[in-house]
């Protein structure tokens, strides 16, 4: 480990692929994500990488899949808006099979929206951005620290399953400043890609990236296989937090700002006597199911917090199968659920009075 | 356990988010737990700006700061939001050039402080930020003062270093000041 | 004795386009520049959406099929991560002048040093003859039936004129291949291309006037002529820029 630094979110991000050995970043601007961009600009001219400033969202992203199918990690971050606009591209990556990291910012929507923090694009993302039967690894960073952890991670596991990285932050968590460990430098990547379309040197049959198959059957197969791909990442790589929760009775639920927000709001109730407790789901596809459902044989209810109207939640009775109450603390539109309101939440639930 | 959360409030320019960064700095070479959240967004650009900092003993939960126990304003309006979402028992800093009114709640220490008529009278520039961050490390002991030029070391570009010794006489002042 | 052979860098696979097509052609005159440039072995080929996109099945070359109108960004991905390769990309006239006239001007703008090979069919061929950005006053297609109507449909739009207003571009040059000197002179624009990325030249753009028999409703031989009387007098053949001239 090195020494300790102070850093913003979005800046921890781009040092940390700077680390993971990502040499490739095309991006367009947009709030609150912008910091990841002009890190970039600084940086990569100095380390012979590229920066660009694409034309577009769809431009970006789709550089991105110029340069993955050469077998170079690349990334581009964008926020809300704009990861509409890649949908497209991250499709056809997972369509073409092919690493690469995207950052999501986000803020407040739908439509332009607002540029203060949100959590609303989770729906969107964890179900496969873009069209077609897909998923994307999705990681949801809750401090600067893991906005670098997760960042190494995202990339050596899109390698290690030719797919797509999410990377699912928020404006606080890209704007904020906290102490990091950045991680060694390293390279994530395997030099050995023997799918790249690199040349062929006239040594090996033409290499085809591509997501477009005809045959109805042969697609089929491609889905199926790919499916068969995500089932073991579901078996192994779920991550998740748990906090407090050996005899907790109500589970919070939540991920990054919100996370934060909950911990404040667990002390409180725990100096109340109330046994609250959280398991923090990290990556959120594949959505760690398992955990939850023996949770749901301890506890007497969940909390969900979030800052959308309930897109986790869903996931959550998915996860338990309904077994126990499932209550929301919610604030949208850019809002943050406060401690307090959290608090209040957890009373209610406590009592008796809230209804899942 | 020391615990400091502190909200620094005011337009746009006036260095609020400059303070909030020598705070946190302060704090890391304390090794200590802390954050720094900014807010973002058009008000960057010559509005409204403030900026969240929590230097703790504990890990840090929400970076939100939503009772203060340490304000600091510079403008009216700063003022008029966050006086009452301050700690009973807090510490509000005013800069008592640009706000003309008087905190009304008393279960709170005030300090008032010219500190932008003093940055012009020391002709310190456009230091006041610096002034009223000597006088809340005086009063608040959030951080330790030896760590206070460490500090600056991060916060102020390297091609303009030769601001140190104004920067330190600004805080000085602040230190020094007593109504 | 002269023997009439296909090029190394096509495939044999059968080709799947209409009789009359000239991608046919086309495609021939690209694997010749790569044959004769010996660079099959570094070259990436980036296919469209359209007529062409089972360009990758066709050209030995490492190939990469983009999104629709997405390939002037993917050849600009793979360029800048390959940068010692040679890179093109063929795309047709709804991929490059419609959906992806953005990223086309962009790339141009910047001057990648790519070679883009732009196919002006002034049609929609793959989804059944639908009119494109391309497609002349009064054309009639699928989407204009009683001909373009400038006033509700616009005109078209001619892309070589319109990158030549851009500073970057090296090379920008409009020919066709109706007939036997007009195909030698495409072959001649095309290794050009090739030839320029190869120096380090930048971007390099040819656009061919191609003719589409099945959608503009003609037998082949009409087509061809109608790529004289009605293309040509729109889309005037000439070199647009050649920074080296």
């Amino acid at each position: 480990m090195s020494e300790t630094v102070l850093m913003k979110g979005n800046e921890a991000i781009a040092e940390a692929a700077i680390l993971a050995g990502c040499r490739h970043y095309f991006g367009y601007p947009i709030t609150p994500q912008t910091e990841v961009a002009a890190y970039m600009a600084k940086k990569m001219p100095k380390i012979g990488g590229t920066f660009l400033q694409a034309e577009s969202e769809i431009a970006a992203i789709n550089m991105v899949y110029g340069v993955a199918a050469t077998g170079h990690p690349a990334m581009t971050s964008s926020s809300s808006p704009g990861i509409s606009l890649k949908a497209e591209g991250i499709s056809y990556l997972a369509g073409a099979d092919l690493p690469a990291l995207i950052v999501n910012v986000q803020r407040g929507g739908p439509g332009l929206g607002g540029i203060q923090p949100s959590q609303s694009d989770y729906d969107f993302v964890t179900r496969g951005p873009g069209h077609g039967d897909f998923h994307v690894l999705v990681f949801a960073p809750s401090s600067v620290q893991e906005m670098a952890d997760l960042t190494g991670r995202a990339f050596h596991l899109a390698w290690k399953y030719r797919m797509p990285a999410m990377l699912l932050a928020d404006g606080t968590m890209g704007q904020m400043m906290e102490p990091v460990n950045l991680p060694e430098p390293c390279n994530a990547f395997g030099d050995d890609n023997p799918w790249a379309a690199t040349g062929t040197e006239m040594k090996r049959p033409h290499n085809i990236i591509n997501s477009l198959d005809l045959s109805p059957e042969n697609l089929e197969k491609m889905n199926f296989a790919r499916f068969e791909r995500y089932a073991k990442i579901e078996e192994t790589e779920c991550l998740w937090e748990e906090y407090l929760m050996d005899d907790a009775e109500i589970c919070i639920v939540a991920t990054g700002i919100t996370a934060r927000v909950s911990r404040n709001a667990i002390v409180e109730a725990r100096k109340q006597g109330l046994k609250v407790g959280m398991i923090r789901p990290i990556t959120l596809w594949p959505f760690p199911k398992k955990v939850l459902a023996q949770a749901a044989d301890q506890v007497k209810a969940f909390l969900c917090v979030e800052m959308n109207m309930g897109q986790m939640k869903q996931d959550v009775e998915l996860a338990i199968r309904c077994k126990k109450p499932v209550a929301l603390c919610n604030r949208v539109g850019g809002m943050i659920p406060t401690p307090d309101e959290v608090l209040d939440s957890i009373r209610k639930i406590a009592e008796g009075g809230m209804e899942a | 356990m020391a615990h400091h959360e502190i909200v620094i409030a005011g337009f746009g320019g006036q260095g609020l988010l400059f303070i909030g960064k020598v705070l946190a700095y302060a704090g890391l070479v304390e090794q200590r737990q802390l954050s720094w959240l900014p807010s973002y967004g058009p008000e960057m650009r010559g509005g409204t700006a403030n900026c969240n900092v929590i230097l703790s003993d504990d890990p840090v939960g929400s970076p939100i700061v939503q009772h203060p126990n340490v304000l600091i304003v510079m403008n009216t309006p700063s003022l008029d939001k966050y006086e009452k979402a301050v700690v009973p028992g807090g510490k509000i800093f005013v800069d008592s050039t640009l706000i003309s009114r008087k905190v009304e709640r008393d279960d709170v220490d005030v300090y008032y402080v010219p500190a932008t008529q003093m940055a012009k009278e020391m002709e310190l520039g456009n230091l006041a930020n610096m002034i009223l961050l000597g006088t809340v490390i005086r009063e608040t002991a959030c951080i330790k003062e030896e760590t206070l030029e460490e500090a600056l070391k991060h916060v102020i570009p390297a091609r303009k270093m030769n601001l140190m010794g104004v920067n330190l006489k600004a805080v000085q002042a602040g230190k020094d000041y007593r109504p | 004795m002269i023997v009439f052979e296909k090029p190394h860098a096509l495939t044999d696979t059968v080709l799947h386009y209409c009789p009359g097509c000239t991608h046919g052609i086309v495609h021939r005159l690209v694997a010749e520049a790569i044959d004769e440039l010996g660079i099959e072995g570094k070259t990436v080929g980036i296919a469209p959406v359209g007529c062409s996109v089972l360009a990758y099945n066709y050209f030995n070359c490492d190939m990469i099929e983009a999104a629709h109108g997405r390939a002037p960004a993917v050849a600009t991905g793979v360029k800048r991560a390959l940068p010692d390769n040679i890179v093109f990309a063929y795309q047709g006239d709804g991929d490059l002048a419609s959906i992806g006239m953005c990223e086309t001007v962009s790339t141009a703008a910047r001057g990648e040093n790519i070679t883009i090979i732009f196919i002006n069919n002034a049609i929609y061929g793959m989804t059944g003859g639908q009119m494109a950005p391309t497609s002349l006053v009064g054309q009639v297609t699928q989407t204009s039936p009683y001909g373009r109507d400038p006033k509700t449909q616009g005109y078209p739009i001619r892309v070589c004129e319109l990158l030549s207003t851009l500073d970057a571009p090296a090379y920008l040059e409009r020919v066709t291949v109706n007939s036997v000197k007009n195909v030698r002179n495409a072959k001649r624009a095309i290794k050009k291309a090739f030839q320029n990325q190869i120096d380090g030249k930048g971007f390099s753009f040819v656009e061919v006037l191609s003719a589409c028999p099945t959608n503009w409703g003609m037998t082949p031989q009409k087509a061809l002529q109608w790529i004289d009387e009605a293309m040509i007098p729109q889309y005037p053949l000439g070199v647009f820029r050649d920074k080296e001239a």
